[in-house]
């Protein structure tokens, strides 16, 4: 194991700020500062907050996962970094501090697709990916539906959220309650006190002519909110905790029904979840029951792990090392809208 | 990496105050040229340029630096272990580009042990008595006037061309000032002769060095929701 590349990997794409070192599949270390406190006031992230603050830490950042694996920036055999998809301003911020890092200590580097990495990151925890596996991933930037043949080297699309990301509608649905943001915690809390078949909300391009595997969660946002608004005008109380179950499992039951399809469909029996909305509870327990009734492995690392960090960038190079992928071209950048089929960017 | 693996990470420089001269890289990305460029420098002797690229990259800068900083030490056939410091513009300028060079300065130091220096990129550009003018987009201008001397008298800041009196003579891009001025200004641009001129200062004395903190000049576009509207209206 100790001859295996020890992999730096940067992540910058949104408001945390990650670096990561990782050997092989061993997680060393996991450094994460984040800007969300300054984002709250503003109920979302705001990009150039989030760029600023990418800046300010991203050397001591590194200083921190160096640290907390007892390495030293010359122990670095490859650096990886998210070149895509995401705020273009946030990730120009890693990418020109990983092209910097790769340049002063003449090591390869990878440029990598931010949601190959969320799948990356379960081999930390669960070891290597079942080849082929779906991979659902899901948090206030992205709603995607994958299959993944081979991580290092082919990922396909099979479908996408149509508008809203399913974070994004949990932000919008705790705004509507009085929620704090992000949304995604204090729903899944209040949730746990309400009936999750106190309110039919919708479920989105559920319909048999509907694209089997892409997302709608705007309906759903809407749905809630008039539904809130109704309540108030009347005069009435708003069954914060069954709005909240209600709408979250309006969320789960869909993100899962079409997980396990996509899994059927595709004749494949591994299933890995990925992105914040991953920790949400009931996802997880709505998956873990569906897939065990089909016969389907379920893996959905940490929550800690779930959410962007710069440990699955450096897990996503590792193996990108380890299959002989080469390293970027000099001239890399960053790319906010880099397709899934771009693993190496 | 030819160096001892237990060289401290933080960002101590390694070099010693009293050596004669030094060899610094350095950047500059607030304007859409980037420059890469190294020098010799000595208290006694003054800044050699030793090579300069200066690459047209308007938006790209985080594609074009690491390849200019590759170039300009082949050109002068030396290596990144050869580096003693690296000096870069801290704008003011539009502000992805301008983190591009201010993090790459910064990475680079943190991982050879470097020391790094901050300059106020318009000093940078042009000589002697002068207004510097750059873009600021949003039909503003970033500015700043400097005395006989050169010592920068006011500025930078950031403002509309009507809103200012610009004492002759102004220098900048005379394409964008034509644009945005409607007139006629001395060409002048970022050089590392004027990056080295800028942080002369600071490179005899390192102590003296501030923290790597980019000139924005405005606050982050971002404006509190005054009253959250009915989401299903939205
Ligand atoms: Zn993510």
């Amino acid at each position: 194991m100790a001859d295996q590349p020890l992999v730096i990997g940067f992540e910058t794409s949104c408001d945390e700020t990650g670096v990561g070192l990782v050997r092989g599949h061993t997680l060393l270390a996991d450094a994460l500062a984040t800007s969300m406190a300054e984002h709250e006031r503003f109920g979302g992230v705001v990009p150039e907050i989030a760029s600023r603050a990418h800046l300010e830490a991203m050397v001591p950042t590194v200083h921190r996962a160096l640290a907390d694996a007892g390495a030293t920036v010359d122990d670095v055999d490859a650096i990886a970094v998210t070149s895509g998809p995401g705020l273009t301003g946030a990730l120009l911020v890693g990418v020109a501090a990983a092209k910097a890092y790769a340049l002063a200590l003449g090591k390869p580097l990878y440029g990598v697709n931010h949601l190959a990495a969320h799948v990356a990151v379960d081999e930390l925890q669960h070891g290597p990916l079942a080849e082929p596996s779906i991979a659902l991933l899901v948090s206030g930037g992205h709603s995607s539906l994958l299959l993944v043949p081979d991580l290092a080297q082919e990922v396909q699309s099979l479908g996408r959220t149509v508008d809203d990301a399913a974070g994004e509608a949990f932000d919008k649905v705790a705004r509507v309650l009085g929620l704090p943001f992000p949304g995604g915690p204090p729903i899944d809390r209040a949730a746990r006190e309400g009936d999750p078949r106190a309110i039919g909300f919708p479920r989105g391009l559920t319909g048999p002519r509907d694209a089997p595997y892409d997302f709608s969660f705007s309906g759903l946002k809407t749905a809630v909110a008039r539904w809130v608004e109704a309540r108030q005008r009347a005069g009435e109380d708003v069954p914060v905790a069954d709005v909240a179950a209600s709408f979250q499992e309006a969320v789960a039951d869909v993100l899962t029904a079409k997980a396990v399809r996509a899994c059927r469909d595709h004749g494949v029996d591994h299933l890995v979840l990925g992105g914040g909305v991953a920790a949400n509870s009931r996802l997880r327990a709505l998956a873990e029951e569906r897939c065990a009734a089909a016969g389907i492995v379920l893996r959905v690392p940490s929550p800690r792990l779930c959410t962007d960090n710069g440990a699955m960038v450096a897990a996503l190079g590792s193996r990108l090392v380890a299959a002989g992928v080469a390293p970027s071209s000099p001239d890399l950048g960053a790319d906010s809208s880099l397709p899934i089929e771009v693993i190496r960017g | 990496m030819g160096t001892a693996t237990g060289r401290p990470l933080s960002r101590a420089w390694r070099g010693s105050v009293t050596s004669s001269d030094v060899l610094v890289l350095a950047l500059d990305t607030a304007t859409p040229v980037l420059v890469a460029g190294l020098a010799r420098w000595s208290a006694v002797g003054g800044t050699t340029v030793l090579a300069e690229r200066a690459v047209p990259s308007g938006t790209r800068h985080a594609e074009l630096l690491t390849p200019a900083i590759r170039g300009v030490l082949e050109d002068a056939g030396l290596a990144m272990g050869d580096l003693d410091a690296v000096v870069t513009g801290l704008g003011p300028g539009p502000f992805t580009g301008l983190r591009v060079g201010v993090v790459t300065a910064a990475a680079l130091a943190d991982a050879r042990g470097l020391r790094v220096i901050g300059v106020c990129s318009l000093d940078a550009i042009g000589t002697g008595e002068r207004t510097v003018v750059t873009d600021a987009r949003r039909r503003e201008i970033y500015w700043a006037t400097y005395g006989a001397d050169g010592g920068r008298l006011t500025g930078p800041s950031v403002d509309k061309p009507a809103d200012v009196q610009l004492p002759e003579p102004v220098v900048g891009d005379p394409t964008f000032a034509a644009a945005r001025l409607g007139r006629a200004v001395g060409e002048a641009r970022v050089t590392t002769a004027g990056l080295l001129r800028a942080a002369g200062p600071q490179l005899a004395d390192p102590a003296s060095a501030g923290p790597l903190v980019p000139l924005y000049l405005r606050r982050p576009d971002a404006t509190p929701p005054t009253a959250i509207k009915a989401v299903s209206q939205s």
